[in-house]
């Protein structure tokens, strides 16, 4: 069988691909959306996603983030935003309470679970527990009190107790069931 | 088509009528008016495009959807959810169908006043319920008689054979009619006479059965927007240094840095305006910095260099106002106000077998509120349009009328869901300030405290002292009580006269007012220029901490189950009048006590391992009990359990009361715990959460059992009922398990001084 010769074709003529060259700023991913920040590198992650991106789920707290209000996930980890530079988010994807629901809508069991117990204060808060909560289910998906125990969010409401439940509502698969 | 109906109303009472209008595309629109609203903003939603006057609750429109405005804001307190659920029920609505609307301030204008459209508006005072309660039900009821009067047309039946279930006129023959179909005709109904009769109660379908909060999808997907998410294309973000002392000044200030830093537009002192009661005005002279984004203006005000000079109050010491309390109440200083004396105090102790005596110590708090203050407002040459996270948009809406001198009307205040009050949000020295930069920028301005500011320049709960002495005869009866109490009143600098100053620190008729027939009590003001205001179960917390833990001591004593004490201190059940026409209904009392005391089985309060507490209150007509076990384990105070039973009356949401019942506790709990503000120079020495700790979950019990007494009264408030009685009740248990009586809040610092 004859060798097939490789030809090397010239590229169409209207063609008008020019090689880009490396462009500035960081690469983002958040709720699974690219985005890229050339702004001051040193930007704490909370402001750009309440003022550039309007994703105002995620809260402002407190300046060192103490009390969870403004939780992101970044990978499987729960993280202060605030406390979040710019220019240490490129390449790692963030997921904020917008982001933990599917695309189709679809709630995340835990934020199910979070309307089946009506663990709801005043709410300003409640999007640092569901993301703490998230993550803690990740780590380990049947947490037990102690586990729980170590959220580190606080709320003046107390919506602790039903937090709790809710949490092991999700770990147990009952959210959406009566 | 649209058309107004003119003087088709129904009056209530003396202010309020009852009013249809004819919405747009069919709709039927009902609502409450009070006196003669006119030219008023209302949310679009509820009302389409051309009505006025129109206090609207309720909008049923031809595709079935009801629309129910909500009065008061919802801080967390569930009101979004409670209040119209009173008005669906009264309708038959489906609440599946039923799409709640925060109304926002309803202001008109009657001859250059303020015409409050919707009536009070506040929210986290425990007014909304009672308040609603007596006029809500109307709209509703208006409604579902007017849809029953065109469904008798339609139908051809007399409207008295006809029924109404979730959103369905039903006939005796089985023919349904929605009332989507029925909303136009039902709109063109001459009204009644008089306001058609509110439901029986045997007929609630709503009232009294659970409902999560109406909020709950757009709070889990973070879609909810506070005050603080709103935005306005070009608007300013402005954040601020405040003085360390309200009344200091500013001596040096070198804008330079700021002014350099990118995304900076302008750098704008502000002072708090003479004259103005707190919580009005500025609450200190402050420096702001405006900016195209948060990250510049928090970057640009790190980089002001400022020097401020301490006003008189920066000789002020916590510590040194403590003594000075602890002193006046050791002297026999007239007190600034004797708010009750019933019988001879001094002659009961002259003929007591047994005196008791304490002094309990509690400390400054702030509200710390998850929310900062924040503010967006939009000011146009007749309109101003703000958002503001208020409990009590009217008194925002005062602030902004005098910086503005705009006519009543053409204010506008949204107030979306609210991220906490406690009481903070009654004042609002936020707005001011917001009006004031956006007055000098001619420019939309978001502004934003931080959480550094939040703790340094609050409307504190100031810090108290009781001293409580009591006799007791020799038949072991409670025959004299003797209470003093200093503290710098909440009042102070708010246009409030000198002789009513102690009404925001105790209530004459607290517990054991009444009961007891040698009843003295004292109150002693003490002067402070650190900012006072409204503080969340204030004045029941701080009095209910130092009786309840006083009746304990009095128990022991007398060697007494404290259970017992209590129960033969209040008496046989009756009613003991309050004035006012307020009554105490002992044996509600009694009941609530007895609740939580099987729960938490008190038959072993004498024998456990661990301590059991136990305390109860009242307050505006509602009873609480708490009843407390905790275990200590070396340093470690673990709150095995809580119990708590309430009385409140009706239920209007079982689940929302719930809510409410152990949060509060949580909170009076992780209130009682662990923070205090502390001031010394008059700066205040809180600047974080770890300065000002909040309970975390490992030292808040995994549980609150919440019983609720079922009950047909007129429902009461709950926001902060659960408050007063958590905090003796852990300290009372605390007694039990460790042998150490705290009379000194916050009670882990003094518990572990005193093992």
């Amino acid at each position: 069988m004859a060798p097939v010769q490789a030809q090397i074709l010239p590229p169409p003529a209207d063609s008008n691909i020019v090689p880009e060259k490396i462009r500035d700023g960081i690469d983002l991913q958040i709720n699974g959306e690219h985005y890229r920040h050339t702004g001051d590198p040193k930007m704490p992650l909370l402001w750009y996603l309440r003022d550039v991106l309007r994703l105002t789920g995620t809260k402002y707290g407190s300046e060192h983030g103490e009390n969870g209000a403004d939780l992101v996930l970044v990978g499987d980890k729960a993280v202060s935003s605030i406390t979040l530079p710019m220019d240490t988010l490129a390449g790692k994807p963030v997921t904020t309470v917008e982001g933990l629901a599917a695309r189709d809508g679809t709630l995340h069991p835990l934020q199910q679970a979070f309307i089946d117990e009506d663990a709801i204060g005043c709410g300003y808060c409640t999007p640092g527990w569901l993301i703490a909560g998230v993550a803690l289910l990740r780590r380990k998906p049947k947490p037990g009190d102690d586990d729980i125990d170590q959220l580190p969010n606080l709320c003046r409401c107390g919506c602790q107790t039903r937090v709790r439940r809710a949490i092991k509502r999700a770990a147990a698969g009952k959210a959406g069931q009566p | 088509m649209s058309a107004h109906r003119g003087n088709d109303t129904i009056r209530l009472d003396r202010r309020r009528f009852l009013q249809v209008l004819a919405g747009t595309a069919g709709a039927l629109v009902v609502g409450i008016r009070v006196a003669d609203a006119v030219d008023a903003p209302l949310p679009p939603a509820l009302l389409g495009d051309n009505f006025h006057g129109l206090g609207a609750y309720v909008r049923i429109d031809a595709d079935g959807n009801v629309l129910i405005g909500a009065r008061d804001p919802d801080t967390g307190t569930g009101v979004a959810t409670s209040l119209p659920r009173i008005i669906a029920d009264e309708l038959d609505a489906d609440w599946n169908r039923v799409s709640v609307v925060a109304l926002g301030l309803g202001v008109g204008d009657r001859n250059g006043q303020p015409d409050w459209i919707y009536g009070s508006q506040v929210g986290g005072t425990g007014h909304s319920i009672p308040a609603a309660w007596r006029d809500l039900r109307q709209a509703g009821a208006l409604a579902r008689w007017l849809l029953l009067q065109a469904a008798a047309r339609r139908l051809g039946v007399s409207a008295s054979r006809l029924r109404c279930d979730s959103g369905t006129v039903i006939a005796p023959d089985g023919r349904r009619v929605t009332y989507g179909s029925l909303a136009a005709d039902a709109s063109q109904i001459a009204l009644p006479g008089q306001a058609p009769a509110v439901k029986a109660a045997s007929s609630y379908q709503l009232i009294g059965r659970p409902a999560g909060d109406v909020n709950a999808h757009d709070i889990v997907t973070g879609h909810a927007r506070y005050a603080i998410d709103e935005h306005l294309g070009d608007a300013l973000v402005a954040v601020l240094v405040h003085c360390p002392w309200p009344d200091g000044t500013l001596a040096r200030i070198d804008t330079g840095d700021a002014l350099a830093q990118p995304g900076v537009v302008k750098v704008i002192q502000l002072k708090p305006e003479a004259g103005q009661p707190l919580g009005s005005t500025v609450i200190a002279p402050a420096v702001a910095v405006l900016a195209t984004n948060t990250w510049a203006a928090l970057q640009g005000r790190a980089k002001l260099k400022l020097e401020w000079k301490p006003g008189a109050s920066g000789s002020e010491n916590s510590s040194t106002m403590e003594q000075q309390a602890l002193a006046t109440l050791a002297s026999q200083a007239a007190p600034t106000t004797r708010v009750r004396n019933d019988g001879d105090v001094d002659a009961a102790g002259k003929k007591a077998a047994r005196r008791v005596e304490a002094t309990y110590v509690q400390p400054w708090l702030a509200h710390v509120t998850a929310e900062p203050m924040n503010c967006l407002v939009r000011l146009d040459k007749d309109r101003a349009s703000l958002v503001v996270p208020t409990q009590a948009p009217q008194k925002a809406w005062a602030v902004v009328q005098r910086l503005t001198g705009l006519a009543p009307a053409q204010i506008q205040i949204r107030v979306p869901r609210v991220g906490g009050g406690y009481g903070r949000r009654l004042d609002h020295d936020f707005v001011a300030e917001a009006v004031i930069l956006a007055q000098a920028v001619d420019k939309p301005v978001r502004l934003l405290w931080t959480r550094e500011q939040d703790f340094a320049h609050d409307y504190y709960r100031s810090g108290c002292v009781h001293q409580l002495s009591a006799v007791v005869d020799r038949r072991r009866r409670l025959t004299g009580w003797n209470q003093r109490m200093a503290s710098a009143s909440a009042l102070s600098r708010r246009g409030v006269p000198e002789d009513r100053l102690w009404s925001s620190e105790l209530r004459a008729d607290q517990l054991p007012a009444g009961l007891v027939p040698n009843f003295r009590s004292d109150w002693y003001a003490q002067p402070s220029a650190i900012p006072r205001g409204p503080f969340r179960g204030m004045p029941h917390l701080s009095n209910a901490f130092a009786v309840e833990s006083f009746i304990d001591e009095i128990a022991h004593q007398l060697r007494e189950d404290p259970l017992k004490t209590r129960l033969r201190i209040l008496g046989e059940p009756r009613q003991l009048p309050l004035g006012d026409g307020a009554s105490l209904d002992i044996g509600r009392l009694r009941n609530v006590l007895q609740l939580v005391a099987d729960r938490i089985v008190w038959k072993n309060w004498l024998h456990s391992i661990n301590g059991l507490g136990i305390a109860c209150w009242h307050v505006d007509g509602a009873y609480v009990a708490h009843a407390v076990e905790v275990a200590l384990q070396g340093e470690t105070l673990v709150v095995r359990r809580v119990a708590c039973a309430v009385d409140v009356g009706r239920v209007i949401n079982p689940l929302g009361l719930e809510g409410q019942i152990a949060g509060a506790t949580l909170d009076a709990l992780s209130t009682a715990l662990n923070p205090a503000i502390t001031f010394k120079d008059g700066r205040i020495q809180q600047h974080s959460y770890k300065d000002y700790p909040l309970a975390s979950m490992t030292q808040l019990p995994r549980e609150v059992e919440v019983i609720t007494v079922p009950g047909d009264r007129t429902p009461a408030g709950a926001s902060f009922l659960a408050m007063p009685s958590a905090a003796p009740a852990l300290a009372n248990a605390v007694f039990r398990a460790s042998a150490v009586r705290v009379r000194r809040l916050p009670l882990m610092k003094e518990l572990l001084r005193l093992l």
